[in-house]
């Protein structure tokens, strides 16, 4: 009994030792740092953009139409006069909000159904597996551009979109991952105390599939912004006047002799957020995974 | 290996059975009436009522999936477009060579440098080589692919003159595309190469093979770089369908006439059976792909057809 005792003490004194491990390899990894802060100034600018932002996203000032960067203007103005610098820091919102919305709806949908799938295995795995080998047969950005051909353009189908086609990817890890927890003992603990399964499945399981699951989330969203701009790059996710990268990219492609100002800084926008979500991603895949660490 | 070979194809089918499903599915549910589409407000409900008659569009879904299947097998009939009235296969057979075309030189352009950059990476780790190589992937991995498109116009079109910003005819033209959508798999297939290479550089035959005496590129080619290929393939493989995707921003941006633009085209005009039909024909190639990927697989590795 006392060295039972003594066992689940270490155990728990080592997985708290884990933790800390894994937060201090995050902290010592500069990139995966600098891509935090990065990301941590996306988030200001996003919750602070009407403070921030010198002019509102869709005022337009005709006099001033095609300005060059500048003090007044700090990435210059577009075709309708409206300060670019502005829309950019608006756009954060958009940008942000649908590659967190996204994943979420992904990660929900998804998480569950490979839990589910994982947990009860033979034909309810099969079948949950099944269809998600089904959504993986057409390519991820054309399973979103179907999906939006059918629902119409806007921010709320654009979010739909880009979720549901990357369910498949969560679903296979958490499967993967409820299949090598489900045998150990605090599972069978929780069965024999008579908790239910949804219980089992939320309270126990899920939540031990968080490390593998947190790495395909941060380059998720990564993913899912990209995705996002796409679409509204070709005229298919958030329509204009609204101030999404993309879209802005769009409207700049059509000024690119003489006014490429308009080209560098949406493109600056995205490019900076991926990157800082992909270096987390990777500081998080090194620090929870040594083994992939080179 | 026989065996292995017949259960992929079988698979191949399966996949295309599902995909036809789901893309007749999309064209069923989506809303708006075709009759309206085809005839234009202004006609009459008689005359729309007629051409659903002569669409089929009043039988159940599974009669009308039939259909679809049975005109797709027998007359490689994929439908016919809303807007020109010409059959879908033949609006999509006469872009869809420039698409694969600009896929093709894209990825040997990614596969070509890609594992060239990966290999020397892993060879100087933390050399000042291997610092700028994955630097410039994590970069490259970053940035949207129209993106590069357009700074590419702007770099050696607009500012020094170098290439045409439009067209897909002549190599010259064909070089901006290839390389703006080349550089996001080309990172990808470097950082693969790079990571698989520096798991199998540690291992105790690499040693051995170096006691042995072997030379020091024999060594890393034969022994190191043929034992970290499977992954790579699974990039190379997984980057195709990527970059036939990609490819749609490249025609929009360069008006290269392809089935991304046709799809695209066809989307705003509420095309439907031509939407479908490129996602469908799209899903194919890709398919095909993961089979060829998977002869290479065991083409590489003979332990996975056994198995």
């Amino acid at each position: 009994m006392n060295k039972n005792k003594k066992d689940t003490k270490t155990k728990v004194t080592k997985s708290r030792g884990q933790f800390a491990i894994v937060l201090l390899s995050f902290k010592r990894n500069k990139l995966a740092m600098a891509g935090l802060i990065i990301l941590f100034i996306l988030f200001l600018t996003a919750i602070f953009a009407p403070f921030i932002a010198p002019y509102g996203f869709d005022t337009t000032d005709y006099d001033n139409t095609f300005q060059q960067p500048s003090a007044e203007h700090l990435f210059g103005t577009d075709e309708f006069g409206r300060d670019i610098f502005s829309r950019v820091v608006y756009g954060s919102r958009l940008s942000l909000s649908v590659g967190f919305i996204a994943v979420a709806i992904s990660v929900v949908i998804g998480g569950t159904l490979g839990a589910i799938a994982g947990f009860y295995q033979k034909q309810i795995d099969n079948l949950i597996m099944r269809f998600m080998d089904i959504l993986l047969a057409i390519p991820q950005f054309l399973l979103a551009i179907s999906i939006v051909a059918v629902l119409g353009p806007g921010l709320f189908n654009l979010m739909i979109a880009v979720g549901i086609s990357s369910i498949p990817r969560y679903a296979r890890i958490v499967r993967a991952t409820t299949m090598t927890i489900k045998g150990e003992e605090y599972i069978e603990a929780a069965v024999a105390s008579g908790t239910n399964d949804t219980g089992i499945i939320f309270k126990h399981i899920l939540p031990n599939c968080m490390a593998p699951l947190i790495v395909q989330i941060s380059l998720g969203i990564a993913d899912a912004i990209l995705m996002a701009a796409g679409l509204s790059f070709i005229g298919l996710g958030i329509q204009p006047p609204a101030p999404e990268w993309g879209a802005m990219l769009s409207g700049g492609r059509n000024y690119i002799r003489g006014w490429a100002y308009m080209t560098y800084f949406p493109g600056l926008a995205i490019f900076f957020t991926t990157l800082s979500l992909n270096l987390v991603g990777d500081g998080l895949r090194d620090a929870l995974d040594p083994k992939l660490k080179n | 290996m026989s065996k292995y070979l017949v259960k992929r194809i079988g698979y191949l089918f399966v996949t295309i059975a599902i995909v036809s499903f789901i893309v007749f599915m999309m064209l069923f549910f989506t809303p708006g009436d075709p009759a309206t589409l085809i005839l234009g407000n202004m006609s009459t409900e008689e005359a729309r009522e007629a051409m659903r008659e002569q669409l089929g569009l009043n039988s159940p879904f599974l009669v009308q999936y039939f259909n679809f299947v049975k005109d797709l097998v027998l007359h490689q009939d994929l439908g016919t477009s809303y807007i020109t009235q010409r059959p879908v296969l033949q609006e999509i057979l006469e872009v869809v060579p420039n698409t694969l075309i600009l896929s093709f030189v894209a990825i040997v352009i990614a596969v070509v440098f890609g594992v060239a950059l990966g290999i020397i990476s892993a060879v100087r780790q933390y050399s000042l080589i291997d610092a700028i190589v994955t630097v410039f992937a994590m970069i490259g991995i970053s940035a949207p692919i129209f993106w590069y498109g357009l700074l590419m116009i702007l770099l050696f079109s607009v500012q020094l003159g170098w290439f045409p910003p439009s067209g897909f005819d002549t190599p010259s033209q064909m070089f901006l595309p290839c390389l703006a959508l080349g550089i996001q798999s080309m990172s990808m297939i470097a950082r693969m190469t790079r990571s698989s290479m520096l798991e199998i550089i540690r291992m105790d035959f690499v040693k051995m093979a170096r006691a042995k005496g072997q030379k020091e590129v024999w060594v890393i080619l034969s022994h190191v770089f043929r034992n970290a290929l499977i992954p790579v393939i699974t990039v190379i493989g997984l980057q195709f369908g990527m970059l036939l995707c990609g490819a749609l921003f490249l025609e929009v941006i360069f008006s290269i006439p392809g089935l991304g633009r046709l799809m695209i085209e066809s989307i705003k005009m509420r095309d439907y059976p031509v939407v479908m039909g490129g996602v469908f024909f799209m899903s194919l190639c890709v398919t095909i792909v993961n089979l060829i990927t998977d002869i290479c697989y065991a083409l590489v590795d003979p332990k996975i057809a056994k198995s």
